[in-house]
């Protein structure tokens, strides 16, 4: 087919513009991109789709903040029992109530434990249950909700019907039970449980972008090049949809941490150890905001803050990094 | 030759009530290499239905497909030889990836082991066919291209596999301008000189008419009226072609008023899916043809 | 004399700067006629449609004038568009579906509509103007989604036309429609100027053909401004702008083969109008352009009623 003539001369202007039905809409919009095509900062060189992406990536300030953000916390809370000596994060080390000072950087609980002992512990413990839970509930997700909203039909009915049952169960009272009848004692059983039973609406989100996703073209043009259907989930629907995924693993993550805060309050959380949440639940417990003991929930209340909001940051500039169209702007 | 034979599809219109909806009824023709057929019809016709059927991206109820006298069966064999584009160049390419990713997925499937060089050569050879300047069209973003670009891009994606006998086009003008539209026919019309066999989609008449050696015109899933295109406009049969016709805006031609659908005696007959034979290469769908003539 | 608009410029604001939609467009519609507005995509028809009924957000008025029945229309100030807007200039807009409240019956949104108006309504008024465009009474009793395409396109049609305004301006009514359907519509439209509902309409499509059958007057735009203006009749058979020539010679009709005469569109395409060329606008896609052409032709009257911006017209 390749040997034969060509059917004319190449045009040497591009071919005239969209249909007037969407007149309207694209009106203004599309003289932007067409004129300057090729020449916005692009590099000279043609790059891999993976080497572009890095290149916008390490130019996207928000995405360096957010990130740097988390990994500085990450660091803290890997590293920083190590470098403590391995000593107890609540072992009554010192003298009771004591604001920050040189000897404790983040001052003392009302029995004499370090805060900053206690913050760097429960970091690593927080990013523990984040990770743990958010994570197998986002695989859960993925999986349900992208086979189901691509097959549709009966698989979708079945799969949609399930996903309803878990999501109206009533997640704390099974956690209670749970606890009750096997005892949680460590964070990663806690992650485990949490990502069993927070994944359903992730899992509706995700079929729901699939369901519209699918009836695009481009899915079809992907079957009528011979594509499978997984790969087609994963190399053509998911690409774009990454930021909302990773947006729904940081608000999964975000969810672990806080469901884990509140079984930590009801005295279900590791009965060994020490988190960001059971450090605010005994600041109220013990009275910290009326004894005016602000270094005893501040730390906590700003790591579990900074952990998500910069995850949050970091997903708004990953969205310019995926999103060709806002890369220009 | 691709050919359809009664070929059905019904719709369940809700997951457990047993209710139906009939999109393609019984439908009959045939395409063969070196020549358009325009599948006429208006929104609601079944006529995309029926494209997608034979891109297998729709099962069939009822009836056969047969490409040479084989079953049809949709994967990457048939798709070597059977490809579409559709009406909305836009939503044919992910927005995500630049618009040459769909060479690429041609290469991965079936020409693996071309080097990368070779395979360049070929993309710009079929880029040049539709005549595209390949320095203007590689290494975009699909939102950087013009709708008409795009939709000869399409085209020569589906150049580049080397078996194509049938190329399925739904409404692939109707979101192009006055302008361009008509190269893009064109183009079209060139593929039929190459051998290929086309199945033109749409519902405006006179595109259709412009290109296409034998019509079919779909009314709610069924033909009403199919054979040779000079046949069917130049003589309809059917009241509802003829209303078709009349209906349509022309330049320099009064709009006369179309002969109303319903007001045919034998229209609540209907057909019951076969068609009766007019003259040579003209069939429609009037089984009591011979009386209304005579009337 | 109804509408007369001069020298209208609106633009669109952008990242990248200004897109100049709409750059100096002078021409009037006198009472009981129809303008029909052609043009491709991105030419600035539907610009102007907006321009005369309801800016958006990113539109600006940069300058010129509209002037309805001696009235200067302030299109830049939509707070005090609102006096016009329904009551002297009205919209049929392209997608009928999204401009009726989904869960109001026909008739029940019509009540509220005028009140919201001040206005009480006279049914039997009502029932004439929607027999007018060919609809039974009992589409008040319906709900929007019991109605076909065409049906809600001409209930839009009457709801927009109840305060009998001077100026209707229907954008695209036809586009989403079937053949059939397109016929009804446009004729009920036509029935609409002839009962005296509306005094002048302009017509806004991308369909050359539909046009020649409903408007007295086509105007075809180009890059944000007018190429050519003239009766329907004189522009289908003796345009004189190139580009009416090129866009009228790529239409195929109904019955011609290709095998008769290969048609073939126009090359190129239309300039980008974030920073347009000094000069005719159509001078890279035309046949005749010469170094003339690098200023830019004034609109001039050739023949009575027939308005052209060409220097080789």
């Amino acid at each position: 087919m390749n040997a034969m003539p060509p059917l004319g001369e190449p045009a040497s202007e591009p071919a005239a513009t969209s249909a007037p039905a969407q007149e309207a809409a694209r009106e203004a919009a599309k003289e932007a991109p067409k004129e300057t095509a090729g020449e916005t900062g692009r590099p000279a060189a043609p790059l891999s789709p993976g080497r572009e992406t890095l290149h916008y990536a390490v130019r996207n300030p928000k995405l360096l903040i957010g990130l740097g953000v988390v990994t500085v916390l990450l660091l803290t809370g890997l590293f920083g029992p190590f470098l403590m000596d391995g000593t107890d994060p609540n072992a009554y080390s010192g003298s009771q109530a004591v604001p920050p000072s040189g000897e404790n950087w983040f001052g003392t609980t009302t029995f004499g434990q370090d805060v900053f002992a206690q913050f760097v512990h429960g970091l690593r413990a927080t990013f523990l249950v984040g990770v743990i839970g958010g994570g197998i509930a986002a695989v859960i997700a993925m999986l349900v909700g992208f086979f189901a909203g691509y097959r549709g039909g009966v698989v979708d009915e079945v799969l949609t019907m399930f996903t309803n049952i878990v999501l109206v169960i009533p997640s704390l009272a099974v956690l209670l039970i749970v606890n009750a009848y096997l005892g949680v004692r460590s964070v990663p059983v806690q992650g485990l449980f949490i990502g069993l039973t927070s994944w359903p609406w992730a899992a509706r989100a995700i079929r729901a972008q699939t369901f519209s996703l699918r009836t695009r073209d481009f899915v079809d043009l992907a079957r009528l090049s011979g594509s499978r259907t997984w790969r087609i989930i994963f190399r053509e629907i998911a690409p774009n949809m990454s930021s909302y995924l990773f947006m729904t693993f940081i608000l999964l993550f975000g969810g672990a941490i806080l469901i884990a805060s509140s079984l930590d309050f009801i005295g279900l959380g590791p009965t060994d150890g020490v988190s960001l949440g059971l450090m605010l639940q005994s600041a109220q417990q013990w009275s910290a905001l009326q004894l005016g003991m602000w270094w005893w929930f501040v730390p906590p209340g700003v790591g579990i803050t900074a952990v998500v909001g910069a995850l949050y940051v970091a997903n708004v500039g990953l969205d310019e990094v995926f999103n060709p169209k806002l890369r220009e702007s | 030759m691709l050919t359809l034979d009664r070929v059905t599809k019904t719709f369940r219109t809700g997951t457990f009530s047993g209710s139906t909806l009939t999109a393609v009824d019984r439908v009959s023709f045939s395409v063969d290499r070196g020549e358009v057929v325009t599948l006429l019809g208006e929104s609601g016709s079944g006529k995309s239905t029926l494209g997608r059927m034979i891109l297998g991206l729709t099962a069939v109820n009822e009836g056969s497909l047969t490409l040479n006298g084989e079953p049809v069966r949709p994967g990457k064999e048939y798709y070597r030889r059977v490809q579409g584009i559709f009406q909305d160049p836009f939503s044919c390419f992910n927005p995500v990836f630049k618009a040459d990713r769909i060479f690429a997925l041609v290469k991965d499937a079936y020409h693996p082991r071309v080097s990368a060089a070779d395979w360049r050569t070929r993309v710009e050879g079929a880029v040049r066919d539709v005549r595209l300047d390949p320095a203007q069209v590689l290494g975009k973003y699909p939102h950087q291209l013009s709708g008409g670009q795009l939709q000869r891009l399409l085209i020569a994606r589906a150049l580049l596999l080397d078996g194509l006998e049938i190329l399925v086009a739904d409404e692939i003008t109707s979101m192009l301008d006055a302008s361009t539209r008509i190269d893009v026919l064109n183009l079209l019309g060139d593929l039929r000189e190459r051998g290929l066999g086309v199945l033109y989609i749409t519902h405006d008449l006179s595109l259709g008419t412009y290109l296409a050696e034998s019509t079919v015109v779909l009314r709610n899933g069924r033909i009403t009226e199919r054979g040779a295109t000079e046949k069917v406009f130049g003589n309809p049969l059917h009241p509802y072609t003829r209303h078709l016709l009349a209906a349509v805006p022309r330049l320099g031609v009064d709009w006369a008023d179309a002969e109303p659908v319903e007001e045919c005696v034998f229209h609540a007959a209907g057909a019951e899916g076969d068609l009766y034979e007019a003259e040579p290469d003209h069939f429609v769908a009037c089984a009591r043809l011979p009386e209304c003539e005579g009337r | 004399m109804t509408l007369t608009v001069d020298d209208l410029r609106v633009h669109y604001r952008t990242l990248r700067g200004d897109v100049r939609a709409l750059d100096g467009v002078s021409f009037t519609v006198s009472d009981g006629e129809i303008l029909g507005l052609v043009g491709e995509s991105g030419c600035g028809k539907t610009t102007l449609g907006k321009s005369l009924i309801r800016m958006d957000g990113r539109m600006r008025h940069i300058g010129g004038t509209v002037t309805l029945d001696g009235d200067e229309v302030p299109v830049g100030d939509d707070r005090a568009m609102n006096a016009f807007r329904f009551h002297r200039i009205s919209l049929v807009p392209q997608y009928s579906m999204s401009a009726l409240n989904p869960t109001r019956r026909i008739g029940r949104m019509i009540r509220e509509l005028l009140a919201s108006r001040g206005v009480s309504v006279d049914t039997e008024e009502l029932h004439r103007r929607l027999a007018l465009v060919g609809l039974k009474p009992e589409v008040l009793e319906r709900y929007p989604i019991e109605l076909s395409g065409g049906m809600k396109q001409r209930t839009v049609m009457v709801i927009s036309t109840l305060l009998d305004p001077s100026l209707l301006v229907a954008d695209e009514v036809t586009s989403a429609l079937d053949v059939s359907n397109q016929k009804a519509v446009a004729h009920a439209l036509v029935g609409l100027r002839d009962q005296g509902l509306v005094t002048s309409m302009v017509f806004i499509t991308h369909d050359l053909a539909l046009t020649s059958h409903i408007a007295d007057t086509i105007m075809v735009m180009y890059a944000g401004r007018l190429a050519e203006k003239a009766p329907a009749g004189v522009l289908t058979t003796a345009p004189r702008h190139p580009y009416t020539r090129r866009l009228l010679a790529a239409l195929p009709e109904a019955g011609v083969r290709r095998s008769q005469g290969r048609l073939s569109g126009i090359e190129g395409s239309p300039p980008s109008l974030l920073s347009p060329p000094a000069g005719c606008r159509f001078r890279d896609r035309c046949p005749l352009a010469d170094d003339r052409c690098a200023e830019q032709p004034p609109v001039v009257e050739v023949a009575p009623r027939h308005h052209v911006a060409c220097w080789k017209a």
